[in-house]
């Protein structure tokens, strides 16, 4: 069976959920080899936590010599494995950082690539979702190695036991692969709530929100939720930008999304229309994000918000 | 220095987006406009230009692939400032994968090196809004072989020095590189111009080339549908989400009807 190189993301050797989604969708199509492209001392227990989820093969690369620099080295390491194991595909976790790294894998090895797969067959044939959600398009690489990335929450993590095999690798890093480097780093601050783009709930606020987020955020806690905004509210400095869903910000497909003080602006549906289940609170009966809606409420969310969450923390007992 | 800034001609993403019946994205029968991510790139460009030195010694030169109607984009790019503009434009190229329009790119960029020499700072926008894929500009820098410092939320040049601010998933990065580099930006660089009414008359005295395949030696048997390294093999419209239920808030009805739904449907 051919192998199918997953790419792993993580943080300081922390493997986030998506690599682990990716392995899912990796054994559908041969045997899972993970790449593990981090510290040394890491990587011991990142192929345990790898292993356990199914990769038959853990490729170590030791990233002291790579640290800081951008995404090259990261390719050139991904080219050499390539060439070396002739995989199946290889896959990805959609972010800005794997899509990077893909594009250019794409064109050393003469690969075609997709982007923001959200389901993957046997064959190799991706689902992606296009045009704000409106489109669903059913695609395949015809040329070199299928080079994949997939949107977070697309597969379910499966525990299953693989053999795990480690095989340190080691490759010389060109000059050139070095002229872009990270100067500066401050990690982002943990919100003790999901990761927005893995979560299963969202709670999302707008400009209609008034700049206040406290409601937002109790019922948020109250679902156990993350917390997500329009890019109004974050232009008007009431949140981060990592908190944005839409076209410039997060793509989320999250079980159940609920919009407050959103109107639905084709920017805001194209990060969030996927979702299963759609609720909106909004006191425009004619805003546009009521198309979308399994339940909608007209109303003012400061007073809604809270009544709900109350309604929440009640029945959660 | 020479700042070359890629723009694309999409279809308005406020219109009916539709596809083809080859599966390929309709550019002609749907309104088309710059890429309104690419304005932030237009905008960052000038304002490298603006923040020079000399700003009389930076040439802007706005660069595009697309169909005849794409000069639009070009245009619009030459009305906010850009001081030249190129439009690659040649039946062979429609229906080209990102690899495809990335190797058009890279060509067009060369040819430009060798008339106005190297470009400095290749730039542009973190997306496109209708294929939205974000990955031309690391497969432009791959082919050019230049470094990339991408999905800028501020930029800042001294000398032939980059510096951006880049937020990834799990930090916020400075990023450094030096010039020759290739740059993207996001809709966070902060409002793009409008063209002003001195702009729109000054664009019509400005440079635009139209360049065909040939002129930058590119075959046409090497782009375009038919030798693209993926197919689309199905391309199907949603069904448009069901009306849901919705109820008017009254003295907190709406609340406790909403927790009744996220009952329901087990959520609670
Ligand atoms: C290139 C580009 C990219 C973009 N990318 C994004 C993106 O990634 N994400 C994004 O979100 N947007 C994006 N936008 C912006 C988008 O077009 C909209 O401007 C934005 O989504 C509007 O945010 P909003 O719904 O919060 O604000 P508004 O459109 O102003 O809507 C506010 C809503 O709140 C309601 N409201 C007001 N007060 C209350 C109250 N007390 N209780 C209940 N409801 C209330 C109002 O009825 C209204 O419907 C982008 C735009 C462009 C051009
Ligand atoms: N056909 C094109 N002509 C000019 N620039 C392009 C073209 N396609 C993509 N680009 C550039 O690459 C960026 C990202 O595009 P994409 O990879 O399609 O999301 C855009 O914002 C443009 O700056």
């Amino acid at each position: 069976m051919s192998e199918v190189l997953v790419v792993v993301d993580h943080v300081d050797g922390a493997i986030r959920k998506p690599t682990l989604e990716l392995l899912t969708l990796a054994r559908r199509m041969g045997s899972a080899s993970a790449v593990f492209i981090g510290p040394a001392d890491a990587a011991a227990g990142a192929a345990e936590k790898l292993a356990a989820h199914g990769a038959e093969k853990v490729y170590t690369v030791d990233d002291a010599p790579l640290r800081g620099y951008l995404v090259v080295p990261k390719v050139e390491v991904l080219q050499h494995l390539v060439e070396k194991t002739s995989p199946a595909a290889v896959l990805l976790v959609s972010g800005s950082e794997g899509k990077e790294i893909a594009a250019r894998l794409s064109i050393r090895t003469g690969s075609g690539l997709i982007t923001d797969a959200v389901d993957l067959d046997a064959d190799g044939t991706t689902t992606q979702s296009v045009f704000a959600g409106s489109f669903t398009v059913k695609a395949k690489v015809t040329t070199g190695t299928p080079i994949i990335t997939v949107k977070p929450n697309s597969a379910p993590v499966e525990e299953t036991a693989g053999a795990g095999i480690v095989e340190p690798v080691s490759v010389a890093i060109s000059e050139g692969a070095k002229a872009a480097m990270v100067v500066a780093s401050q990690p982002r601050k943990a919100s003790g709530r999901p990761e927005l783009t893995e979560a299963a709930i969202v709670v999302s606020g707008g400009r209609g929100t008034g700049g206040d987020f406290a409601p937002v955020e109790a019922l948020a806690d109250s679902l156990g939720a993350a917390v997500g905004a329009s890019r109004a509210a974050v232009d008007s400095g009431w949140m981060p930008h990592s908190f944005q869903v839409g076209q410039t910000g997060k793509t989320v497909s999250p079980q159940l999304y609920v919009a407050n003080g959103i109107s639905g602006a084709i920017q805001h549906r194209a990060g969030m229309q996927t979702s299963k289940t759609i609720v909106a609170v909004n006191k425009d009966p004619e805003a546009p994000i009521f198309e979308l809606v399994d339940f909608g409420v007209v109303g003012d969310l400061h007073t809604v918000l809270p009544k709900v969450t109350e309604e929440v923390t009640t029945r959660k007992g | 220095m020479n700042i070359v800034v890629c723009v694309k001609y999409v279809p308005d993403a406020t219109a009916n987006r539709q596809f083809e019946a080859d599966n390929t994205v309709d550019r002609v029968g749907v309104d088309g406009l710059l890429s309104e991510l690419d304005e932030y790139a237009v905008e960052q460009a000038l304002q490298l230009k603006e923040k020079a030195e000399d700003p009389t010694s930076v040439t802007v030169t706005a660069l595009c692939v697309g169909p005849e109607q794409a000069t639009d984009a070009v245009r619009k790019a030459l009305q906010m400032g850009a001081d030249a503009g190129v439009l690659v434009t040649d039946e062979a190229v429609a229906g080209s994968d990102a690899p495809a329009t990335s190797l058009v790119l890279a060509k067009a960029v060369e040819k430009l090196a060798e008339e106005n020499g190297q470009a400095d700072v290749v730039m542009c926008g973190m997306a496109s809004t209708d294929g939205g894929m974000s990955v031309v500009p690391a497969m432009l820098a791959e082919r050019l072989g230049l470094p990339q410092v991408t999905f800028a939320s501020r930029v800042e040049a001294q000398g032939d020095q980059v510096r951006i601010k880049r937020d990834s998933d799990t930090a916020t990065e400075i990023v450094g590189g030096r010039m020759p580099l290739l740059l993207s930006v996001t809709d966070q660089t902060g409002e793009a111009r409008y063209p002003s009414f001195k702009g729109i008359m000054a664009a019509k005295k400005k440079p635009m080339s139209t360049w065909s395949l040939s002129d930058i030696g590119v075959d046409a048997g090497s782009v375009g549908a038919s030798v693209a390294w993926t197919v689309v093999a199905e391309t199907t419209e949603r069904p448009p989400r069901t009306a849901g239920e919705i109820v008017t808030d009254e003295d907190g009805s709406g609340a406790v009807a909403l927790a009744g739904f996220l009952a329901d449907k087990k959520f609670i």
